[in-house]
């Protein structure tokens, strides 16, 4: 009988502990009855490197996490990449484990407890979910691969990426804040979205009872007295629409006074090309993006 | 011995008034009103409106030539989060709903203004698989029935909110919930359970209005010895699922009450289940004296999608034609003949690629391409399917049928898992496929007569709102965006609309107090009714 659920259900699976497991368990039970904290204080997975736990791990994963996050961890339409080393919210296990447990306030995810997800996860199914995420974790040099100082001289120069898009503060309004993005999104998808960026189109607001974003769609729009306006979509209905100018000047339209309102699927955004931007100046624009993102 | 008589005739005259009030009061909704609804369309008896399921009122003071000019009438603030999927029924000009969390409440339906509130006191360990949700009450009597996510349906003082009984139908820490309104048929509460998502075993009951006696048990999910039972693997069907999570309709001529039911378990992968697994994803037809099966049609056979049949089974006669027609979630328009059960036409309303065949009998069947595998395969519709379980509604006047469709397409992956019991089963995982166009929506109305599409309203972003039809040539409906609109029934033409303020997850109704009709919708947290000026 599934229906929509803002996250996907949790389910909940067998887990054939071995003696191991389950003595380690009995310790952890007992370390946390005498020190009286809770499991998850736990600063270390009991079934870290288990490759089996992993396996368990990605089954649950695929349950409660694949919807947001994508399969295979590498995120998905509005969860962020999880295979990265670093995590926005935390990178230790115990704060992966606090993260799926209780949700991350100010964000999408929610809490893996009866009400947040369906039924609510076990423990030990965080701890497999959080073994499997270690066992495809993306081992992050000690240094991004790009440079990042020549990215942000990019961002905020000869690649006019500030023009319409701010960091931490600084830049336009025109296109998507990137402040997070670094953190949230897979090396590759940061490729694609400056190579080809109208191939998936940033999301903007999500709204709390809806189940899809808005989208960055660019709109033209002609008005009653012949005015022409071109710019991005921030929200839009049957009969409304919201808009950014390429001016950072924000329009709010009924749509039945507009002449001519069209809508096109092609981002706002140039798709930089070799010649626009080389891939070395592309990979240390991303370090700088991941840099940002992992402070 | 001299003071007896007196207080004998006193009792007696006490008697006799009370029988005098009894009778003259019309606050008591008996089952023949229930039968007659069609006698007083000022209210709304029943989750449908009606027996028919058709969620059509003859009311037509507000029609096409004025709808433009509706306005708010009164808002009622639930207080409850989540999704707000409810009906209201109303009666005599008393309004009785229900919000998330099983909170009930009796409304003055002309102010809005409370007349009690009451909250179900939930375990904190019950398992509704898709929110906190409740659709709706059923009346008779002195009682407003609620089914309730820990499983348990109960009966409502209609003036006081008090619980006169309360009835366990299984143990919700096993996955059982109700989330449906109840039907009342004659004396009986009829109840489908939810839970297919636990490896639950499906079930519907009916309940003495009275007394809250069980009087019967329908498995949804044949045990051994009867018939149906060859169609799951081993031990299967003790897990099946096949939930009956949407209210019936009811046919009095033919004494025949029509149920759906939901996914068998786990839903997106077959393994291990082998056969058709009746009675999931079926359209059931049973005499409600008894909850024996009079016959039944499988619309997804081994379904692995998620493609329940619980949409409301809509009763529909075209002149000689008794007929059942079923937009199902499968992307199929069913229309099926309901005496007999035997179907007449499946024809696509919407965007299918899990089917590309049908059987000897007509009978759309899965593609074997279709099926989920571990590394995840393009499905269309998606696991929430071409519609779902938000009522669609039927115009006897324009004849068509009215349902709100989604186009989304989903990648099917399974992901093994084994029965535990209590703990969700799906063996499965779905995500929208990103690389496909933004998922959207539509009204769609469709002429049973032909199957044909003969309007279609575009939604920006798929709705999970219900439709109601009247007799003043609109049609209402609300989408994502929170919109609640009416529409030209003939054109789908845009009449009017308002902002809720959030997503529409619930359908509308109507009702009318002295001589004024109304119309609500429930959205957010907050339960609307509009009127004309």
């Amino acid at each position: 009988m599934r229906r929509f659920n803002f996250s996907r259900q949790v389910a909940r699976g067998n887990f054939k502990a071995n003696r191991l497991a389950i003595c380690l368990a009995c310790l952890v039970f007992i370390a946390c009855f005498t020190c009286n904290r809770p499991l998850f204080a736990q600063e270390k997975n009991p079934y870290a490197g288990d490759p089996k736990v992993a396996k368990l791990g990605e089954y649950q994963f695929r349950l409660n996490c694949a919807f947001c996050h994508g399969l295979g961890a590498r995120g998905g339409g509005r969860g962020p990449d999880l295979t990265r080393a670093q995590k926005r919210h935390g990178n230790s296990d115990a704060e992966i484990f606090h993260n799926i447990h209780d949700g991350i306030t100010g964000t999408a995810m929610p809490a893996a407890t009866n009400g947040g997800i369906g039924v609510g996860m076990t423990d030990e199914e965080i701890w497999q979910v959080v073994t499997y995420l270690r066992s495809v974790q993306v081992k992050a040099p000690a240094q991004p691969i790009g440079n990042a100082p020549h990215g942000k001289e990019l961002f905020y120069g000869s690649a006019g990426c500030s023009t319409c898009h701010m960091i931490e503060g600084k830049g336009g309004r025109f296109g998507p804040d990137l402040t997070g993005t670094g953190a949230s999104r897979s090396t590759d998808y940061l490729i694609e979205s400056v190579r080809n960026p109208s191939r998936r189109l940033a999301q903007g607001i999500f709204e709390a009872m809806k189940e899809f974003p808005q989208e960055y769609e660019s709109v033209s729009v002609v008005t009653a007295d012949g005015t022409k306006y071109a710019g991005v979509v921030l929200n839009e209905d049957q009969f409304t629409l919201q808009m950014l100018d390429t001016r950072e000047q924000l329009h709010l339209f009924e749509k039945d006074k507009l002449p001519s309102c069209e809508k096109h699927r092609e981002s706002a955004m140039p798709a930089y090309d070799q010649k626009m931007l080389g891939d070395k100046d592309l990979q240390d624009l991303i370090a700088y993006l991941q840099t940002v993102g992992a402070q | 011995m001299k003071f007896t008589f007196p207080i004998r005739r006193q009792f007696f005259l006490y008697l006799i008034a009370s029988y005098f009030v009894a009778s003259l009061a019309c606050s008591q909704v008996t089952s023949q009103r229930l039968l007659d609804s069609a006698k007083e369309p000022q209210n709304w008896l029943m989750y449908s409106g009606d027996y028919s399921g058709r969620r059509y009122s003859t009311l037509d003071q507000i029609n096409t030539l004025n709808a433009a000019s509706l306005l708010p009438k009164w808002a009622y603030q639930t207080m409850g989060t989540g999704k707000y999927e409810s009906t209201s029924l109303v009666v005599d000009g008393v309004l009785y709903g229900t919000g998330s969390d099983d909170r009930a409440f009796s409304l003055d339906a002309r102010s809005g203004r409370p007349i009690w509130q009451y909250q179900r006191a939930l375990p904190a360990d019950i398992r509704p698989c898709c929110g906190r949700v409740n659709r709706g009450l059923a009346i008779l009597g002195d009682k407003v029935f609620l089914g309730t996510l820990d499983a348990h349906v109960i009966a409502l003082d209609t003036k006081t909110g008090n619980v006169i009984w309360d009835v366990s139908t299984a143990e919700y820490a096993k996955g059982y919930s109700i989330t449906l309104a109840p039907l009342v048929i004659k004396n009986l509460v009829l109840i489908g359970i939810s839970g297919g998502e636990y490896g639950i075993r499906g079930f519907i009951d009916a309940y003495d209005a009275a007394t809250g006696a069980r009087k019967w048990r329908f498995y949804t999910v044949p045990g051994p010895g009867e018939p149906g039972h060859d169609t799951w693997e081993g031990d299967s069907w003790k897990i099946g699922g096949a939930p009956a999570w949407i209210t019936g309709t009811y046919d009095p001529v033919t004494n025949t009450t029509f149920w759906t039911t939901g996914n068998p378990s786990p839903s997106n992968r077959g393994e291990g289940r082998a056969g058709d697994n009746l009675y999931s994803n079926c359209l059931l037809a049973l005499d409600p004296d008894n909850g024996k099966l009079k016959w039944h049609f499988q619309f997804t056979k081994h379904d692995e999608h998620d493609y329940d049949a619980t949409q409301v089974p809509v009763i529909v006669d075209e002149g000689d034609r008794h007929l059942i027609v079923q937009a199902n979630r499968n992307g199929f328009f069913y229309v099926i003949d309901r005496t007999t059960g035997k179907l007449i036409s499946a024809t696509p309303y919407g965007r299918v690629t899990w089917s590309d065949s049908k059987d000897a009998n007509g009978v759309p069947v899965e593609r074997k391409e279709a099926s989920p595998t571990l590394t995840g395969v393009p499905v269309c519709p998606g696991a929430l399917g071409a519609t779902n379980w938000f009522s669609p509604t039927y115009d006897p006047q324009t004849k068509l049928f009215y349902v709100t469709a989604r186009e989304q397409c989903d990648i099917f992956s399974t992901a093994p898992q084994p029965y535990e019991a209590g703990h969700a089963f799906y063996g499965s995982a779905y995500y929208p496929n990103d690389d496909s166009q933004p998922f959207w929506g539509a009204v769609r109305a469709i002429d049973p007569a032909t199957s044909q599409i003969k309007w279609e309203l575009k939604h920006l972003s798929p709705s999970w709102s219900g439709v109601l039809s009247t007799a003043g040539g609109l049609v209402f409906t609300g989408d994502a965006d929170g919109n609640f609109m009416a529409l030209d029934a003939a054109s789908g033409k845009i009449l009017w609309h308002f902002q809720c303020g959030a997503s529409v997850y619930a359908g509308p109704m109507t009702y009318a107090i002295d001589g004024k009709q109304y119309v609500t919708i429930a959205a957010g947290t907050a339960l609307f009714a509009f009127g004309l000026p």
